[in-house]
């Protein structure tokens, strides 16, 4: 096996977006070698796309904001299913990551004052969201881009080598995880570029690899979104944590049919944009779910006032979280009431004077000027629901990211447990800085607990790696991974999409292992050297695998929450909220396994009402009610 | 469904290729990417062809259509003629990979050598105080997604090879500028913004700003102010007769040690 | 050859360009831009170089041409803005010199070497179409490197600003007969002349005031606007012209020339200056 280049590390970060980029730097700030591995080229991850902006209380804009607000907001969003632990760690320390980014070098909107602006989003009580117009996701991956190359020069200058303790590897996919018995030894994978193979030897391994988008056919995700991490997990032994919740954000571009499933930022209701339907009704109040009821507006003249007055006024219901609009906007078009090409009208230039939009949403107006030849200034929107985000993901510990198997880490989108059910707009940016940093301080204490211990790689895995990465090059005139992937993709999107029947996922199920048998007879013409289709066959496993942990998650779970919406048993059910499903593999196959939700801390669940816990939470799990003292 | 175009696709690797013709199927709203996907679904499996988030928002698709540096995925099809044949070729000024694919690591190495961020280090976290007036120039410059057509277009390295060690491009002319401009940067780069990075080379011919898929004023707003602040720095006598007068000691920014000094 | 020394280790060695052997795949027409501008700024330049040289009919009574403006000759009437300063330099022809000035700053503007660069040296004629020379330096060393006292040249056209200015004011005296000579006569005069006095100062200092090197100078050499709230102002207007600069450029220049013509065509007796009051 000469033909693989082997390379010694400390820590390996798979995945170079937001998550990858900060766990990396901490790695490195903590003196540990360190490789990044990114899918694509440097800076160009799928967090560039991220637009509306980083949820953090720092209480700029709103003084009354604090990390307790921001813990409730995500835990109701999540619908409580979320690992509340995270959701502590999150709210507590995003304001100064946030910061930390400022002073590598990001600008962000400012306030009056001269602090960071935040904005509104959905779901978060107050503008909490540091922002840079709406391309605040663009700005976080290239001052992360920047601070590892500030580190690099710090390490020219010390060791003569840009690259001594820091490097990037472009354009190199992971395809296994090799392991000594129990712990991580490294990564195989190869590169892009030449097809060549490569070992990473290192005892800690970080997975950042975001998320499942290319699952599914309508999605926002970019091609690298073929679930990675989440497979590589999985095969090295890790659990998966409720990966029937997938998030379908409520606003994408329907029209052209080439860009359907372009990403429409919540920013635009976040400034005051609202939805209609064909017939002009604004029809988000029609869909307040009851556990919200009390916090949003019931008329359209309250919903506009509070984006002036947000403590006298409740919230439009534009700004519920997004499961809550995507149903509805689905509802609306199924119900007939839909716009021209299948979507709902959402509505700017009605709301916000011409060069507003532009200072505030310059993207927006730029996307739909040249894709689809509408100004945004002029005339509202088509919009529609698309797949998005994955809420579950690997099973972490919430302080150090790790894994189930030992030296192995993932943070990001990958991981599962921090939103619950549902994300909150705004609360992924800053999830990938807590937890990328917190991540990158436990594979470098990992490392110091492990000592001079390093785990071997066996050189069985190695060889069997190597074998499978080149099966669909050696084979010749099979299934063409092109249309096996859009196949996944249909049966995903259509049986287990936005809604869910226990037929459809059953029929899904029945599809996917047809489909197993298809993708695994593909084979890809040509060379080694950049060659997409042969890229391709070989996500195609990792596509499967997770396709199948998600339907047969989706089947599992008897109730509706969150990103998961069953038609069979549409209602929110304490008894489920108690029961987290676990995905992980047995025969080279996945499974589903239930395992009990761990039980709030007293001092956090102390931070809600007993009427609101009420609504989530089985009798038995409630404080003792208070006596009544009138 | 839509109907046929005819694609002049570049294929090949370093140093031999060839223009090949297809026939794709082409619907309403499509964009070039969309194309190249189709012929890569149907006829050309292991087309190379570099691209991400098809939303005009990474900068990985860049190649050339028809002769002009562009993003296949904002290229739309309803731009060209009815039957007209669309050329499709990689960025000239960067080797070669494979087919559409080329090597842009000259970029990154740049990148490396323009000091970073250097802001005053006793502010504590959170105690950035930045006026929004004062951040609006440099965030123009930060809406860039580094697709690199504008280095590609650059004839100073476009058509003259030789010129690349000497000259880093207008992005990272334009990062220099960035920085400048930053309220809470302390460092001095105008005068390595000359000598190491090449600013003299660039002839403000604007063919960057042309390019630039986010609109931004490279030349207008980047270049030329920094070429003003270099004459401030190097070139206006009387400034200089104004520091000799006064003594006034100035400490340039030393560029980074790079590569080309330690491999 | 692409292996600069820039290059990084990853880039395998001896890796190359896709060669494509056509100077451009562009369809359009490309070529149309840099041809216009090309024969427009010739025809400029013969049209300058003609009327400096023909040192005649460059005044009628308080009206002088732009190109023998400030009067550095002689030959130049009492009672516009005659300095006569130099009395030898009428047989060189004064214009000769004054155009030094206006010239160097539409020379070394940041417009102007576009549009030059593209038209004449053709580096590049357009963009992604490959320049016919062997190497290039671009502005790093003489004479290009003179380019950077482009901030020079735009305070010497102010003050050539300031002196288009008074023309356009004395043009408002009317014309007396002296002799057989036309000069400056009362007040309270107006004709097409004087509008088109008025028009030329006018849009010279839109051109000069949209100049990137004043838009440095006002405000744009400053790293906190903040700071300087009436500088940001003027800052903030200046680059609004700015966006206008190479129009203005093209207009002001045009311009120049028209107000020449028609001065002369006055002077010379082809036409005669319609007037208003």
């Amino acid at each position: 096996m000469s033909d693989i280049e082997r390379l010694s590390y400390d820590v390996v970060v798979v995945g170079a977006g937001g998550s990858g980029l900060r766990a990396a730097i901490e790695a490195r700030l903590a003196g540990k070698r360190t490789a990044v591995i990114s899918k694509s080229l440097f800076g160009k991850a799928h967090t560039v796309m991220a637009e509306g902006g980083c949820a953090a209380a720092m209480g700029n804009v709103n003084p009354n904001d604090n990390w307790q607000v921001h813990f409730r907001d995500t835990m109701r969003g999540g619908k409580f299913l979320n690992n509340w632990r995270m959701a502590e760690l999150h709210a507590k320390e995003a304001p100064e990551r946030v910061w930390e980014l400022e002073a590598w070098g990001a600008v962000f909107d400012r306030t009056p004052e001269g602090k960071i602006s935040q904005r509104n989003f959905g779901g978060h009580q107050y503008p909490r969201l540091a922002h840079v117009g709406d391309r605040t996701g663009l700005e976080m991956i290239r001052t992360l881009q920047q601070k590892v190359v500030a580190l690099q020069q710090e390490d020219a200058r010390q060791h003569g080598d840009p690259e001594a303790m820091i490097k990037v590897f472009a354009e190199t996919t992971i395809t296994r995880l090799l392991k000594d018995s129990d712990a991580i030894a490294g990564a195989f994978g190869y590169i892009r570029e030449s097809g060549r193979f490569v070992i990473f030897e290192a005892p800690a391994v970080i997975l950042a690899t975001g998320g499942i988008g290319k699952t599914f056919k309508i999605s926002s995700n970019s091609w690298e979104y073929t679930g990675d991490g989440h497979a590589l997990a999985l095969l090295a032994g890790a659990k998966l944590l409720n990966m029937e919740f997938v998030q379908f954000h409520p606003t994408h571009m329907v029209w052209p049919l080439s860009v359907r499933g372009l990403l429409v930022t919540e920013s635009v209701r976040g400034d005051g944009g609202v939805l209609r339907n064909s017939q002009g009704r604004r029809f988000m109040f029609d869909y307040v779910p009851d556990v919200f009821r009390d916090q949003y507006a019931e008329t359209e003249e309250e919903a506009d006032r509070w984006y002036a007055d947000p403590d006298h006024n409740r919230r439009p219901p534009e700004l519920l979280p997004r499961d809550e609009v995507a149903r509805a906007n689905n509802a609306e078009v199924k119900a007939g009431r839909g716009s021209p090409h299948g979507g709902v009208f959402l509505d700017i230039a009605s709301r916000l004077p011409a060069e507003e939009i532009l200072r505030r949403l310059p993207s927006m107006h730029h996307q739909f000027k040249e894709l689809a030849d509408v100004d945004i200034t002029k005339e509202p929107m088509e919009v529609g629901p698309a797949q998005h985000y994955v809420m579950g993901g690997v099973e972490v510990d919430p302080d150090t990211g790790q894994s189930a198997v030992p030296g192995l880490f993932a943070a990001g989108e990958v991981s599962g447990g921090m939103h619950g059910s549902n994300r909150l707009g705004g609360n992924s940016l800053s999830d990938l800085l807590v937890f990328g940093r917190r991540a990158g301080i436990g594979a470098a204490e990992y490392l110091d607990r492990l000592g001079h211990k390093r785990p071997v790689v066996d050189e069985g895995q190695v060889a069997s790696a190597r074998a499978e990465a080149l099966a669909p090059l050696d084979r010749a005139g099979g299934e063409n991974p092109y249309e096996v992937h859009a196949a996944v993709q249909e049966t995903m999107s259509s049986l287990v999409g936005i809604i869910r029947t226990e037929e459809e996922i059953k029929t899904a199920l029945a599809e996917l292992e047809k489909l197993r048998e298809r993708a695994a007879r593909v084979s890809a013409e040509g060379g080694s050297a950049y060659n997409p289709g042969w890229h391709l066959a070989l996500d195609l496993r990792n596509i499967m695998l997770i396709a199948d942990c998600v339907a047969q998650a989706a089947l599992e779970r008897q109730e509706s929450r969150g990103g998961h919406t069953r038609n069979d048993f549409p209602q929110m059910s304490p008894e489920w909220r108690q029961v987290n499903l676990i995905c992980s593999l047995a025969d080279d196959r996945a499974s589903i396994t239930r395992q009990p939700m761990p039980s709030m801390r007293a001092d956090l669940m102390a931070l809600f009402e007993r009427p609101e816990l009420k609504k989530y939470f089985t009798e038995g799990e409630l404080p003792p009610a208070p006596e009544e003292t009138h | 469904m839509g109907e046929k175009v005819t694609l002049l696709v570049w294929r090949g690797d370093a140093g031999a290729g060839d223009i090949v013709e297809y026939q794709v199927e082409v619907n309403e709203g499509e964009v070039v990417l969309d194309v190249l996907h189709r012929l890569q679904a149907t006829q050309a499996g292991d087309l190379a062809v570099r691209w991400n988030c098809k939303a005009g928002k990474c900068g990985s698709c860049s190649m050339e259509i028809n002769g002009r540096p562009r993003l296949a995925c904002m290229t739309r099809m309803s731009t060209f003629e009815p039957g007209e044949a669309i050329t499709v070729t990689p960025m000239r000024t960067f080797p070669v990979i494979r087919d559409l694919v080329t090597d842009v690591s000259f970029n990154y190495a740049k990148a490396r050598q323009i000091p970073s961020f250097s802001p005053d280090p006793s502010v504590a976290l959170g105690e950035f105080r930045m006026q929004q007036v004062d951040v609006q120039r440099s965030q123009e410059f930060r809406k860039c997604i580094e697709c690199y057509l504008c280095q590609n277009v650059c004839h100073v390295i476009r058509d003259h090879e030789e010129n690349m060690p000497a000259y880093a491009g207008p992005r990272f002319l334009m990062r220099i500028a960035e920085l400048e401009m930053h309220p809470a940067d302390t460092a001095d780069r105008r005068t390595i913004a000359q000598d190491e990075f090449g600013l003299g080379y660039c002839n403000i011919t604007k063919c960057c700003t042309e390019v630039c898929p986010e609109h931004i004023k490279i030349t207008d707003n980047a270049l030329i102010p920094l070429k003003e602040r270099v004459v401030g720095r190097k070139y206006d006598p009387l400034v200089w007769l104004g520091s000799k007068i006064t003594r006034r000691g100035h400490r340039d920014t030393p560029a980074v040690p790079s590569k080309r000094d330690t491999a | 050859m692409t292996q600069s020394a820039t290059a990084p280790q990853e880039a395998a060695p001896g890796r190359t360009r896709a060669q494509i052997a056509a100077r451009t795949l562009r369809r359009d027409r490309w070529w149309r831009s840099p041809a216009v501008t090309a024969a427009y700024l010739g025809a400029v330049v013969v049209y300058l170089t003609w009327a400096s040289l023909v040192n005649a009919d460059y005044a009628y009574g308080a009206y002088i041409s732009p190109l023998y403006s400030p009067c550095l000759a002689t030959t130049c009437t009492p009672g516009d803005s005659s300095f006569f300063l130099i009395p030898w330099v009428s047989v060189l022809t004064p214009a000769i010199i004054i155009i030094g000035g206006p010239m160097g700053f539409r020379l070394t503007c940041y417009y102007y070497r576009k549009a030059y660069y593209r038209a004449f040296w053709r580096s590049p004629a357009s963009c992604a179409v490959r320049e016919p020379h062997a190497k290039y330096t671009g502005e790093t060393r003489l004479p290009l490197i003179l380019q950077n006292l482009h901030r020079y040249f735009f305070w010497i056209a102010l003050a050539f600003n300031a002196f288009l200015t008074y023309d356009a004011v004395v043009a408002f005296r009317a014309v007396a007969v002296v002799g057989h000579q036309h000069v400056a006569g009362a007040w309270g005069h107006m004709g097409l002349g004087t509008l088109v006095l008025v028009i030329n100062a006018a849009l010279l200092w839109l051109y000069s005031l949209s100049c990137h090197a004043c838009r440095h100078a006002i405000g744009g050499r400053l790293k906190h606007f903040s700071k300087h709230p009436v500088r940001y102002r003027m800052w903030t207007m200046v680059s609004r012209l700015n966006s206008r600069h190479m129009e203005l450029a093209w207009i002001s220049l045009t311009w120049v020339l028209l107000t020449d013509l028609y001065i002369r065509l006055v002077a010379s007796g082809v036409i005669t200056d319609p007037r208003f009051f």
